[in-house]
């Protein structure tokens, strides 16, 4: 890798997906909420208005995946979910000693390739499994009434709802790890400006580095 | 600047999204607002819309009751010769018989055969006449002819009393005493002339006062009944809908739906929009199922599969007059100073009677939940229970799986009441009169007299035994904004069904382990990251910002 120790703004993230990371985000939190509310674990909303939020969000989440998965498969950008081992483990050496000593990051962003290969696993979990798993078991316990009709008498709503709650207890971890990752950009808030701006500010490099060329030729 | 210029399509955009969220509320106002009336309560005036009902007769008019009547028999006569078949009929009803079903000769389920409960225990076959002052014939007998004014007259008097003071007053002769017999004579008469279909006064005359006293049974039948208030019962309230019991307890052939004995009161649960000479016995009937509305409203229909509209709509019953909650029988027999006596509680009820033991009066109780199919079983005193914790003298019958079952909410009133050691059965003391325990107190000779009247074995040896005794709530129907709120059933501490388990309720129920789990993780998550931002913190100086900046 190379760099010249300068920095300069790329353009990141596009609209939509800036739209799409603060729509959910919103979405998550009134989810979080709400669902935890029903759970019996604190009251704030009201039980009768936590489930009725919940199950209106829960599906306004549904309808709006359909919307990200259209743009993430016809712009190509489903690429950057590709996971891979290449430099996994000087990301993970970074994250636990080179952050401390001030080092560089071995995998800076680039505009073909946003995330380390760290994010890439977690965000195909999380996009691929953990959300449509909260949306699976959000709708059939959202239609439980509807069980019978549709042919899954067999179903337990305990299985369902604790699968669900244990998709909540995964999200709220990430919540956790992420809005703090999220402050260890070269300033706090540089990753943070850039998920609402669009342009990051990376450590100007002349290209990206040779392990990505090849994942790609890949 | 290109990222101010970025900037505005994405404020137009979150705008857009915070737009599409404040939908949310304006759906449900938009809701609300149309919310003028829920489609069941649109259903149930529609079926309920002639309220005046019609006569084409007026009793003050017939010849026959112009008379000074003598006797009971001879005012029933007089019925009878109009209404050729209204005493054949009711005589087959378990009004008249006490049977829940004649031809079962084996278990003879009613208060004249083998039935007991918890309070009184039993009628000995009506060998305990203060029993059949409710029975629906003249006088404490059985052989008299039927009271029709018990039920019909919209006077409200004591018949009995009526016909035994005439008798009595002409007996003597005199002209004072003839003419007080005119006077009463003159005022049965008025009640044979003012005739109708029973009214809540009628029904109550005998309901109201089961096990001998204003409350005592029920928990949603007292005296506050006869006229109450929207707020105690939105159908029977006298500034509501002011029904009778027949809106709801309509009739064939004098048999008036409603009983819960050994068979449902209703076996399909049918509204009129399905069927038009349904029974209007269920909620359903006039309500149907579907009968919420608005955004809240889907959901609360989703649960009408599985809750009982009372469970909900009845938040506590007896709640203007007490009602009785428990009888320790093992308890009575005290003196104080060598004498009989009785104690009264908060409520200027009896709350110990020598004769009678401890009792518990409660108002505003929260009712206990259980499945039920409509179905009440009970043992009678033929059969054995298990003396062992506490014995149910009756209970619901009802199945989570079963369609027709629903959770519903019951009155148990709890017992200790005598035994017999050796057979294992309930046992059946003669209470009333000269050989009754209320007079002498001594429990083995009521008791072997009792046994004696069914015709039931006794061995002897007898000790006291825990009882419970079901009661459906279906009366005192409150008004909707009186109606439980979620979390008095979603929650995990003092769920109102905590009781009922085998399903998964949100709110209520969870898993331990998963929760233990969960958190964990969450809390695992937030002491890494709040290390690791403790690490970066510390290693400021040899960080890159040092370098940069």
């Amino acid at each position: 890798m190379t760099s010249n120790g300068k920095m300069k703004n790329i353009y990141l993230y596009a609209r939509f997906e800036r739209l799409w990371h603060w729509l959910q985000t919103v979405l998550i939190v009134i989810l979080l909420l709400t669902g935890f509310e029903v759970h019996g674990t604190f009251s704030l909303f009201g039980f009768g208005s936590a489930v009725e939020v919940h199950d209106f969000v829960g599906l306004t989440w549904l309808i709006a995946f359909a919307f990200f998965a259209f743009w993430i498969i016809t712009t190509g950008e489903w690429r950057q979910y590709i996971p891979t081992t290449r430099k996994m483990i000087s990301v993970v050496r970074y994250y636990m000693y080179g952050i401390f000593r001030g080092e560089p990051h071995p995998v800076p962003k680039r505009k073909e390739a946003k995330h380390n290969p760290l994010q890439r696993i977690v965000y195909l979990i999380l996009a691929a499994i953990l959300l449509p798993v909260q949306m699976v078991t959000g709708f059939l316990y959202w239609g439980y009434n509807s069980w019978a009709d549709w042919g899954l008498p067999w179903m337990s709503l305990e299985v369902v709802a604790l699968i669900h709650l244990a998709g909540a207890f995964a999200i709220l971890s990430f919540v956790v790890v992420h809005v703090y990752m999220i402050t260890t950009g070269h300033t706090i808030f540089a990753h943070t400006r850039a998920m609402i701006t669009g342009w990051e500010e990376v450590a100007d490099e002349e290209s990206v580095g040779d392990w990505e060329y090849k994942t790609k030729a890949a | 600047m290109h990222k101010t210029e970025r900037l505005y399509p994405l404020l137009k955009y979150m705008v857009l999204l915070a737009c599409w969220l404040m939908l949310f509320p304006s759906i449900s106002a938009a809701a609300k607002s149309k919310e003028k009336q829920s489609p069941g309560r649109t259903m149930a005036q529609q079926a309920t819309k002639s309220k005046k009902l019609w006569r084409t007769t007026d009793h003050s008019k017939h010849e026959i009751l112009q008379k000074d009547f003598t006797s009971g028999d001879e005012l029933t006569q007089a019925c009878i010769s109009c209404h050729s078949e209204a005493e054949k009929q009711f005589h087959k009803t378990i009004h008249w018989t006490w049977l829940a079903d004649p031809s079962d000769k084996k278990r003879q389920y009613g208060k004249a055969g083998n039935s007991l409960n918890n309070f009184c225990i039993s009628t000995n076959k009506n060998d305990d006449k203060g029993c059949l002052s409710c029975h629906p014939g003249w006088g404490n007998s059985r052989q008299s002819k039927v009271n029709c004014l018990v039920c019909h007259s919209q006077k409200n008097m004591n018949f009995d009393e009526a016909v035994i003071d005439i008798k009595g007053f002409l007996e003597e002769g005199d002209a004072e005493s003839r003419e007080i017999a005119r006077e009463i004579q003159a005022e049965l008469r008025d009640a044979a002339q003012n005739i109708g279909l029973p009214a809540r006064q009628n029904c109550g005359s005998c309901h109201f006062y089961g096990g001998g006293g204003d409350g005592v049974k029920h928990g949603d039948l007292d005296t506050s009944l006869v006229k109450p208030s929207k707020t105690l019962d939105v159908h029977m309230g006298e500034d509501g809908q002011n029904f009778n019991c027949t809106r709801c307890h309509t009739t064939t052939l004098h048999n008036i739906s409603g009983r819960v004995y050994t068979r449902p009161a209703a076996t399909e649960r049918k509204s009129l929009v399905e069927d038009d000479l349904a029974d209007k016995i269920t909620c359903e009937s006039c309500h149907t199922a579907q009968p919420h509305n608005g955004n809240g409203g889907k959901k609360m229909n989703a649960h009408t599969d599985k809750v009982a509209c009372q469970s909900c709509h009845i938040p506590d019953f007896a709640r203007v007059n007490p009602t009785k909650m428990s009888w320790d029988w093992a308890q009575s027999g005290k003196l104080k100073d060598g004498k009989k006596f009785k104690t009264k509680d908060e409520f200027g009820k009896h709350d110990y009677l020598t004769i009678k033991g401890q009792m518990k009066w409660a108002k505003n109780v929260k009712p206990e939940y259980f499945w039920y199919n409509g179905v009440i079983k009970s043992v009678t005193a033929a059969d054995k229970i298990d003396p062992a914790g506490t014995a149910k003298v009756s209970w619901p019958v009802g199945d989570r799986e079963e369609p027709n079952s629903r959770i519903y909410p019951f009155k148990v009133h709890r017992g200790n009441q005598p035994y017999d050691k050796l057979n294992q059965t309930l046992l059946m003391p003669l209470l009333s009169g000269k050989q009754g325990y209320w007079n002498h107190l001594d429990w083995d000779r009521a008791l072997t007299l009792g046994q004696k009247s069914m015709g039931l074995p006794y061995s002897g040896e007898f000790d006291f035994v825990e009882t419970t005794y079901v009661f459906p709530i279906t009366h005192m129907v409150a008004p909707k904004d009186k109606s439980l709120s979620c979390t008095e059933c979603h929650t995990k501490t003092d769920s109102r069904l905590a009781n009922l388990k085998g399903f998964y309720m949100p709110g209520r129920d969870g898993n331990r382990v998963l929760n233990f789990a969960g958190w964990g993780a969450v809390l695992a998550s937030l002491v890494g990251v709040l290390i690791h931002a403790l690490g970066r913190f510390l290693s400021r100086g040899n960080g890159k910002k040092g370098k940069e900046e």
